[in-house]
């Protein structure tokens, strides 16, 4: 079968049943995207299906199709994409393991809700844990983002 | 009194027979510790200055999120006199350079990086700098007091080389006896705020942890284990599994069965495909409500003596007012977010492991102990670990022996990848507590007696540290801040004392380990007496700890920026905490309410005095993110027993503090003279007791069990 990841067409083989993440992970070599739950609990293995964030962990691969599949390594490499930017000025990260769900996360977010209230962000983003506990600055690091995003479409 | 783990890690390494056996500490760190004066460090052990100028940290330690990766190379930036922009960090090998200066082994914990490294990295900057103007001295043929180092170059005059320019000839020159550091004044980057190193390749999905280690010919592979404490693997059938497509190898461990395959799907659905006997656990297994109530039993009677002074039995009947409270705390798993995995390639008399590990010396010990090679022959590549919180610090060196044992055994390299319910399942959890309390106040409500007995497992019985860290059959982390609380020492009749059951589940040290309960239990039955006397709990706690200075002041820190006593929304309240924990002192103040039956955490207002901060951007993190790791266990963690199984197994059931839960967190540092302490985690424990006591002044209801629920 044919997947879209971040614009490239990749040719893979494997059974209807794998999961996205391990496809991804396993198959292709984007370990950006991590396992946490296998479960859809944790959000660590957030990606963009058209857009939309989905837990790549209990997508079958199958079920993909035709659909753009986008991951944190398809943001920027070079860490320019305001979210990004936002997480870096804020010092976001810890242990680093669940940001790059994180940051898809707030990616959609952000693509939903240009401003988001801090209900929106709780709503939003209620489905990825962090066990180091960065949220305070998680919730600061998408109110700056909002802000640099609007910022850079002006 | 006891000593605190810092302390007692100290003596063991001190007195360390049983350290170096069971860890092989190598004969030269042993000769250095006799003499009596440690050799100075190597500079080019810990420190690359590159060609392009670029300045390469090696850390001892390990960067698990507590942010050792830009703390440590700050230490040497510092006296190096670098461009900041050229500084990078990397993980160290597995190597005796790298022990712990205090511990004597390469490890990363008990919150004491950063106060233990504290000399050594700066002196390594230091080195490297007097070499570098030496170098610089020598090639102009000037003095070398007429040059100095300032932003990656040396200066005379109007001439100046980069750091790169001078590395090779730097490099040749022999190191100083002896440099001398900077003075506190003379500080350009300790105690300022710095940004994380580690930004980039976490923001873009490059940063490589355990799990995504990947090269050529490697297998991934999952384990079935024994499903209950104290069962046993009996036969199994592999022939299903070895007809999933992707599977290669079914091979035994210790304990169990490896499935090993070209993928984690494929050697995933190869052990659900597994045919098991297990044989169960003699006489039936562990089941959590028959435990605590034989604790609770336990509880009634004195166990080991930790410390007595006094007759407390006639103080206490002596005494005004009598309170006897008991509190419980379950068994925890860390659920690091990265569940547990490790690479092994054995390449004859050679192993290499890739794994995100706090304990490179055990690890690499057990590796060859399970090879029969020699320590040295096994290389311990650190990668990212995703959370450590002490579950990646084990003397038993499970998730590491275990791959060993199954890349032998299949004969290829492979990642053994732990699910997140074999991750929950697999033992080495925060031990279950219960703390029986009996205290006597005098007509002032001062303590006059406290009798108390606390139940619940060694952590470091049968590991190789039991005979350094149990003294006199007392486990110090079981009781750290009891017997030595800043509340009782003019307490006249004093009885502490501890039983520790041996049970079939093994147990770990959980971020700030013993405080976990004993914090709870301290500071909720102060809470209890100041009510008990009508007094204020502030007030009552400041009366307390008038020969306790950095408590008071703390406390009092804490109280003022929260606003102690002063007017908050209908229904809500607030509590307290101050508890002394890893050479640090923690006062927080939580404000909560109860919406629809649930405890809602609003605020959380933090004091700290750590002694001299190196980062306080850093600082401030790691008091969030330890108020966020204290507040799942105060509202939601607990595992559960039947017939030796845990009943838990994912988030679902095991839930952590989320995003919508996480209170507004405000951290004052208090500046202080003392002695340096840790940060990582001091601010876990004061939180559930500071929970518990706003849910008392908001409710009347005393909880003095974790997790917290309301009647």
């Amino acid at each position: 079968m044919k997947l879209d990841i971040n614009g490239s067409v990749h040719e893979v083989e494997a059974s209807p049943d794998m999961p996205l993440l391990w496809v991804l992970r396993d198959v292709l070599g984007f370990t950006g995207t991590k396992f946490g739950c296998g479960m859809a609990q944790c959000g660590a293995c957030t990606v963009h299906l058209d857009g939309q964030p989905v837990r790549s962990c209990v997508t079958p691969v199958s079920s993909v199709g035709a659909r753009k599949v986008r991951t944190i390594e398809g943001l920027s490499a070079d860490g320019s994409h305001p979210v990004q930017r936002a997480w870096a000025q804020a010092d976001v990260v810890q242990c680093g393991y669940c940001q790059s769900g994180q940051i898809m996360t707030t990616v959609a977010l952000l693509e939903q809700k240009a401003e988001p209230s801090d209900a929106d962000i709780d709503a939003a983003l209620s489905g990825n844990i962090c066990r180091c506990g960065t949220y305070v600055r998680i919730r600061e690091a998408v109110h700056l983002a909002a802000k640099l995003q609007r910022g850079a479409a002006k | 009194m006891t000593m605190n783990r810092r302390e007692l890690l100290r003596n063991a390494v001190a007195s360390t027979a049983g350290l170096v056996v069971a860890f092989q500490v190598p004969r030269a760190l042993r000769v250095a510790e006799a003499a009596g004066a440690p050799p100075p460090p190597p500079a080019t052990a810990f420190l690359r200055i590159g060609t392009d100028d670029s300045v390469t940290v090696l850390l001892a330690h390990s960067e698990m999120g507590q942010g050792i990766w830009t703390g440590l190379a700050m230490l040497i930036a510092e006296e190096l006199e670098c461009d900041w922009s050229k500084v990078r960090s990397e993980h160290a090998p597995a190597a005796p350079v790298y022990a712990h200066p205090a511990f004597g082994i390469q490890m990363t914990g008990g919150s004491s990086t950063t106060w233990s490294e504290f000399d050594r990295y700066r002196t390594v900057g230091a080195t490297a700098r007097d070499m570098l103007v030496r170098a610089a001295a020598a090639r102009w043929k000037v003095p070398v007091a007429s040059c100095r180092a300032a932003n990656g170059h040396v200066i005379h005059g109007k001439q100046q080389l980069s750091f790169g320019q001078l590395a090779e000839a730097a490099m040749a020159l022999t190191p100083p006896k002896t440099v001398q550091l900077k003075d506190a004044k003379e500080w350009k980057l300790i105690g300022t705020p710095v940004r994380r190193l580690d930004t980039p390749e976490k923001i873009n999905g490059t940063a490589i942890f355990g799990i995504d280690v990947q090269f050529p010919g490697l297998r991934v592979a999952t384990v079935a284990r024994p499903p209950a404490f104290g069962a046993k693997l009996g036969k199994y059938d592999a022939s299903e599994a070895l007809k999933v497509p992707g599977v290669e190898k079914v091979v035994p461990t210790a304990n169990g069965v490896a499935v090993v395959a070209k993928h984690f799907w494929a050697a995933k659905v190869g052990r659900d495909a597994l045919k098991i006997e297990w044989l169960a656990p003699e006489g039936g297994g562990i089941d959590t409500a028959k435990q605590m109530a034989d604790f609770r039993a336990t509880a009634k009677q004195p166990g080991t003596t930790v410390a007595e002074r006094g007759k407390v039995a006639d103080a206490l009947a002596g005494a005004k007012l009598k309170l006897t409270s008991e509190y419980e705390v379950p068994y925890l798993a860390h659920a690091s977010m990265e569940p547990l995995n490790c690479t092994v390639k054995i390449d004859g008399d050679k192993c290499e492991i890739w794994t995100g590990t706090q304990f490179q010396t055990g690890d690499q010990g057990a590796a060859a102990a399970i090879l029969g090679i020699k320590p040295e022959q096994v290389t311990i590549h650190t990668t990212f670990l995703g959370g450590g919180f002490g579950r990646r610090a084990n003397p038993a060196a499970d998730f590491v022996g275990e791959a060993v044992i199954v890349a032998k055994a299949a004969g290829v390299p492979v990642k053994v990848v732990w699910t997140r319910e074999d991750d929950m399942h697999g033992g080495y959890y925060r031990p279950a507590y219960v703390h029986r309390i009996q205290t006597g106040l005098d007509d002032k409500g001062h303590p006059v007696a406290w009798d108390h007995v606390v139940v619940g497992q060694s952590i470091v019985a049968g590991t190789p540290f039991e005979p350094m860290l149990v003294k006199h059959g007392i486990d110090g982390t079981s009781v750290e801040g009891l017997a030595d609380s800043p509340y009782l020492e003019a307490t006249g009749a004093l009885r502490v004392s501890l039983h520790s059951p041996r049970t079939p589940i093994t147990v770990l040290w959980w971020r700030s380990v013993g405080n976990t309960h004993t914090a709870f239990a301290m500071e909720s039955m102060i809470d209890e007496a100041a009510h008990a006397a009508g007094q204020d709990p502030l007030a009552y706690r400041m009366m307390l700890l008038k020969e306790k200075p950095r408590h008071a002041t703390a406390l009092a820190l804490a109280a003022d920026k929260a606003g102690w006593n002063t007017p908050l929304p209908a229904g809500h309240a607030r509590g307290l905490a101050v508890h002394e924990s890893f050479g640090s002192i923690v006062a927080q103040v939580a404000e909560v309410s109860v919406e629809h039956g649930n405890i809602r955490v609003h605020q959380v207002t933090c004091a700290v005095d750590c002694g001299q901060v190196v980062n306080p951007l850093g600082l401030e993190a790691q008091i969030q993110g330890s108020i966020a790791f204290g507040l799942s266990a105060a509202l939601h963690g607990k595992l559960t027993f039947a017939g030796g199984r845990v009943q838990e197994s994912n988030f679902h059931d095991y839930p952590v503090v989320r995003m919508y839960e996480m209170p507004r967190v405000s951290v004052h540092v208090v500046h202080s003279k003392a002695k340096m302490g840790g940060i990582g985690e001091p601010a876990t424990a004061p939180i559930a007791p500071a929970v518990a006591n706003a849910v008392f002044a908001l409710t009347k209801q005393r909880l003095r069990t974790l997790p917290l629920r309301l009647a």
